[in-house]
């Protein structure tokens, strides 16, 4: 029987948003406090959906310890203290909430030995938060085939 | 159509244990849920029923009515109970919240009147919770 577990983990980095396709005043304008020079800094929320058949022997759709393994090792270990800007990922685009939230996907994807990946939401404050579950098309394959 | 979500809370103890390994694999698996003491948790149902709006009433499910079933059929049942000991579907399967989901809806489907059962949620704890759906 197909189940889907949910963990949540955090991490604190700091950002600024800032394009240099912008002028000072357009950034200004379009990304505000969040423009600011010297950076501001969140407590980020992860939340990290995978799915699979529940194994009948562990009852379990992955064994949660080595999930806390990878996510820490993959996804906290690099974000958490880190200034975003400076983060290879972030070289060409702006670290919004938005573009994390893609990149975690992209990256818990890339190399999930746990279950299959449904969904990555990144909380940046407890009123903005973001998801990303893929693209639809290959979301509705999935649907089909499961 | 429309999702309507409830939610009730059961505070329980359990362990994770399979019969057919040694204590060695046990706890190389579970960790420290392999304590065969046991430990608890609060957790947190939220049942999600999906249905469309009754033009009279304006509801997608009488929410009492669910209220009761979800009362009735898995918080009297799980509530200050030791699931491995006390629950008979956990005789056999090992308590995971990814089984407490499954057999959660496995008590609700058939008892829920009017909507029909779209998604139960079983939180273990805040940062932990499991989802089934059915078989779809």
């Amino acid at each position: 029987m197909k189940a889907y577990l949910s963990r949540r983990y955090r991490f604190s980095a700091s950002h600024r948003l800032h394009t240099d396709r912008y002028s000072p005043e357009q950034n200004q304008a379009v990304y505000g406090k969040c423009n600011n020079p010297h950076g501001h800094g969140h407590n980020y929320t992860v939340e990290v959906m995978v799915s699979g058949e529940v194994d009948a022997v562990t009852g379990m759709v992955c064994n949660l310890g080595d999930l806390d393994d990878f996510v820490r090792r993959e996804i906290v270990d690099r974000f958490d203290e880190k200034n975003l800007n400076l983060d290879a990922s972030f070289a060409a685009i702006v670290p919004t909430t938005e573009n994390l939230c893609l990149e975690i996907y992209k990256v818990i994807n890339a190399t999930l030995a746990h279950g299959k990946l449904e969904k990555v939401r990144v909380e940046e404050t407890a009123n903005n938060f973001f998801e990303y579950a893929g693209e639809p098309a290959s979301a509705r394959e999935d649907k089909d085939s499961s | 159509m429309v999702l309507l979500t409830r939610k009730a809370e059961f505070s329980s103890a359990h362990y994770y244990w399979n019969d057919a390994w040694s204590q060695q694999e046990n706890e190389k698996v579970f960790g420290k849920c392999a304590n065969r003491n046991g430990h608890g948790h609060n957790y947190t149902l939220e049942v999600t029923v999906a249905g469309e709006i009754d033009p009279v009433s304006g509801f997608v499910v009488d929410l009492k009515a669910l209220k009761d079933v979800m009362e009735r059929e898995v918080v009297q049942v799980y509530d200050h109970r030791h699931l491995n000991l006390e629950v008979p579907e956990f005789r056999a399967v090992i308590p995971t919240t990814e089984n407490i989901a499954i057999a959660i809806w496995k008590r609700l489907e058939q008892k829920i009147v009017g909507a029909r059962l779209q998604r139960v949620r079983v939180y273990e704890m805040p940062d932990l919770f499991a989802d089934y759906c059915g078989e779809r």
